[in-house]
């Protein structure tokens, strides 16, 4: 039996998502995944859920995922934790940063609390005395997405879902896809391939966004806020060849993840030393007894970035039955509930709870 | 600014000694460098109660005109820019160099048995290390198991240091271990070290063909569980001390570039003289194969000729390697951990003791990377150091793809290029 109501390409946590939503929706799912379960950019990022507000349609689509992340917070798999996000400045115009994302995140409906110096060494004492004001969502979180991704496709088999790991769907036709091993399956197709969605469509653009990211040995109570500095969002949207932003989280067991690079135009995952370096001097800046602290390892990991920073959420106009989840930036995990409920009310016909138009593929169709 | 040199020695065993000393007297300017305060290595470890072996003694005489750096570990290396990033307890230092030589040594292999993880099981080789270096163990009950004539090493230092041997429980067949014995006179030296160890063990029972099956105790070892041949025998004893040989330590060489063989404890990849596959790079003694201390000082000189452009000083060293490599096949053929010793854990048995990741969460798996990500198995500060040689045993699993910085725990400071000194 080849014949599927649905075949999802890609098992990071977009696909795995969107396959699960499916499937509970009572479809017949195929999942096809040439590599490790969530081993893309799932596994290299920091699996931090935070609502990014400078891009309305971002906001929107973060801010609905969000709150059906809810449903996870109890689950063993997700390791949530909700540390919340402390925002920091450490100048004048960041300062002016934190006062109007404050006035945001509240007209959307969140807590977001602005602190001063004093709250803030009370809140976060690894902070330098040179960080001027803070801003905390009490209500974001940090989760362990490889497990959820697994966690996901366990749900997709038991209700009955098929799993082809350790394959690779290689080409599209009017019935389906046809895999690594010659095998077809019929059925429409969902591509939720990351930065390798463009092999399967390539007139949709994404360019590999590569990040880079430290682990620290276990230091319990050492921080207790997922810290970003206020420049984050400008480094995520910004189109910089080369960007580093401060952005720290504490790990449920004590461990801290250390962050943030982003460069376009690097294919290779073997570290930059000097891009490293800049990114922990920049991290040093905001906790200088960072500096102090073990790492146990860096690495790099790509993030699928199309041009205008949105994902692709939706059906090409242009084929038959060829749909499309991907192209998440830096913000795949936070938004892939919400994408996966989007992407199956679009499929099944049923009234979308968001405006999908700002997701939609042929936006950047050439 | 990377300090250069003519000739990098990574490790001052008896591999990297011999590297650096010979390298040195061809002329060569050399640096020597090792994570440890003295040279040594593990099996020329100082002995703070017995000092060093005449023949360590010596091989540290002949660095003299070396410029060491001990203390300082090697944490990340650039191939390109052909420099190493290492810290010792307070800077970062890069290293530069023209001809490398690795000498990175190995490990002990651990594999894990219900009760491994308990206070007082230890390593065969870290045990002895500890006592080298003082930790006190005179009038304490000791067994010493595993495989290998590395137990029989460490028991005699044990002894040495007061320690009461209770046995020595090695799982290879009596048989087996008596037809290699049998075959020593074809290396004199060997057959005269293991009549000076036969002496310093006189009176203690030796168990072949016979593993440890449990180690048990409230919050520290009071009781191991032996199997031999059927028949189990309880010991009260205070340490376990079990080691079941050596993997070589390939970690920088693979971050380097080099390339390894298919052993299921891959080595470096050399030829001759000791050429690794990346131009430049030299490599010598148990990180090109577990081959033992004479081996090591040999394929050291070999590297240290070679490396200096000496290669006839090299090639006269050839057939001395040869005859030492052959008694080190010999031995791992004999002391190869047998079908036994790979079903002792139980599905509660921790394998990853970092992220306490059990046996029975990752059998299920089909490979190393799979259930790195869905356990956590091999991500905490050994790095897979020791599960990954374990998994590698027992499943056949490959941990061997590039590594990533750091190769050991590292200052944050130290990957910024900066000394702990820079920071408040």
């Amino acid at each position: 039996m080849s014949s599927f109501d649905l075949i999802v390409a890609g098992a990071g946590i977009i696909g795995a998502a969107c396959a699960q939503s499916a499937a509970e929706a009572g479809l017949r799912v195929a999942v096809v995944e040439p590599g490790a379960i969530g081993g893309g950019a799932t596994a290299a990022g920091m699996g931090h859920l935070v609502a990014l507000d400078d891009v309305p349609a971002e906001f929107a689509l973060a801010r609905h995922s969000l709150r059906l992340w809810q449903a996870w917070a109890h689950q063993p798999e997700a390791e949530f934790q909700r540390c919340g996000t402390l925002w920091v400045a450490d100048d004048e115009a960041g300062l002016e940063l934190l006062r109007s994302k404050a006035a945001r995140l509240s007209a959307a409906g969140m807590i977001a609390e602005l602190l001063d110096t004093a709250a803030l060494r009370d809140a976060e004492p690894a902070l330098s005395h040179d960080v001027a004001g803070g801003l905390r969502v009490p209500t974001e979180a940090v989760v362990y997405p490889p497990r959820i991704a697994h966690a996901m496709l366990t749900r997709v088999t038991a209700l009955g879902g098929a799993l082809h790991h350790g394959r690779r769907v290689v080409s599209l036709d009017a019935d389906g896809a046809c895999l690594d091993d010659g095998t077809h399956l019929s059925g429409p197709v969902l591509v939720a391939c990351g930065c390798d969605t463009p092999a399967l469509l390539p007139e949709l653009l994404m360019r590999p966004r590569r990040g880079h990211l430290v682990i620290t040995d276990r230091y319990p109570g050492w921080l207790r806020h997922q810290v970003v500095e206020t420049g984050y969002a400008a480094s995520a949207h910004g189109d910089a060849a080369e960007a580093v932003a401060c952005n720290v989280q504490p790990r449920p067991g004590g461990q801290l993840l250390v962050g943030s690079s982003r460069e376009f135009g690097r294919a290779e995952s073997a570290i930059s030393p000097a891009l490293l370096a800049r990114m922990l001097r920049r991290c040093f800046r905001f906790m200088p007894g960072l500096a102090r602290l073990k790492a146990l390892r860096a690495w790099t990991g790509f993030r699928p970035t199309t041009p205008d920073g949105l994902p692709y959420i939706g059906a090409l106009p242009s084929r038959h039955d060829v749909w499309v989840a991907a192209g998440h930036e830096g913000l795949g995990v936070t938004t892939a509930l919400g994408t996966a409920q989007l992407f199956v009310d679009l499929f099944l016909g049923r009234a979308p709870r968001l405006d999908p138009a700002p997701y939609a593929p042929l936006r950047s169709v050439a | 600014m990377a300090e250069g040199c003519e000739v990098l020695v990574i490790g001052a065993g008896p591999a990297g000694l011999a590297a650096a000393a010979t390298a040195a007297a061809n002329g060569a300017r050399v640096a020597l460098l090792d994570a440890q305060p003295r040279a040594g290595g593990q099996v020329w470890r100082h002995d703070i109660a017995h000092g060093a072996s005449r023949r360590a003694r010596r091989a540290l005489r002949r660095i003299a005109p070396v410029k060491r750096h001990f203390g300082m570990r090697v944490v990340a290396a650039d191939p390109g820019a052909r420099t190493l990033l290492a810290e010792d307890s307070l800077h970062a230092r890069e290293f530069g160099w023209d001809r490398l030589v690795l000498a990175a040594g190995a490990r002990e292999l651990f594999l894990p048995f219900p009760g491994w993880t308990l206070p007082g099981v230890t390593g065969a080789g870290g045990l002895q290390a500890l006592v080298k270096q003082g930790w006190p163990v005179a009038g304490r009950r000791v067994v010493v198991a595993g495989s290998g004539p590395l137990l029989l090493a460490a028991a005699a230092s044990l002894r040495a240091h007061g320690a009461r041997v209770l046995a020595i429980v090695e799982q290879a067949a009596r048989d087996d271990v008596h037809a290699f014995a049998r075959k020593l006179w074809h290396w004199p030296d060997k057959l005269a070290q293991a009549a000076r160890l036969r002496m310093a063990l006189a009176g203690v029972p030796i168990r072949y063909g016979a593993v440890v099956r449990r180690a048990s105790g409230d919050s520290h070892l009071q009781t191991i569980d032996i199997d031999c041949d059927g028949r189990v025998e309880t010991f009260e004893c205070e340490y376990l001390a079990i080691g079941f040989g050596l993997v070589p330590d390939t970690g920088l060489a693979r971050m380097l570039g080099c390339g390894l063989n298919d052993a299921t404890h891959p080595a470096i990849r050399v030829d001759a003289l000791q050429r690794t596959t990346v131009d430049g790079i030299h490599a010598a003694g148990e990180c090109c194969g577990i081959g033992g201390m004479q081996t090591a000082s040999i394929e050291g000189a070999i590297a240290g000729h070679a490396a200096a452009g000496n290669e006839a000083g090299a090639r006269a060293l050839l057939p001395s390697r040869d005859r030492a490599r052959r008694f080190a096949d010999a031995l791992a053929h004999t002391f190869a951990p047998g079908p036994c010793v790979r079903m002792l854990a139980d599905d509660t048995t921790i394998v990853c003791r970092c992220e306490d990741v059990t046996w029975g969460e990752l059998r299920s798996f089909d490979d190393a990377r799979a259930a790195k990500l869905a356990t956590r198995c091999g991500m905490g500060p050994c790095q897979g150091r020791i599960c990954g040689a374990a998994l590698a045993e027992l499943l056949g699993w490959s941990w061997h793809g590039h590594p990533r910085q750091p190769l050991f725990p590292a200052r944050l400071s130290t990957l910024a290029f900066d000394s702990l000194a820079t920071f408040p």
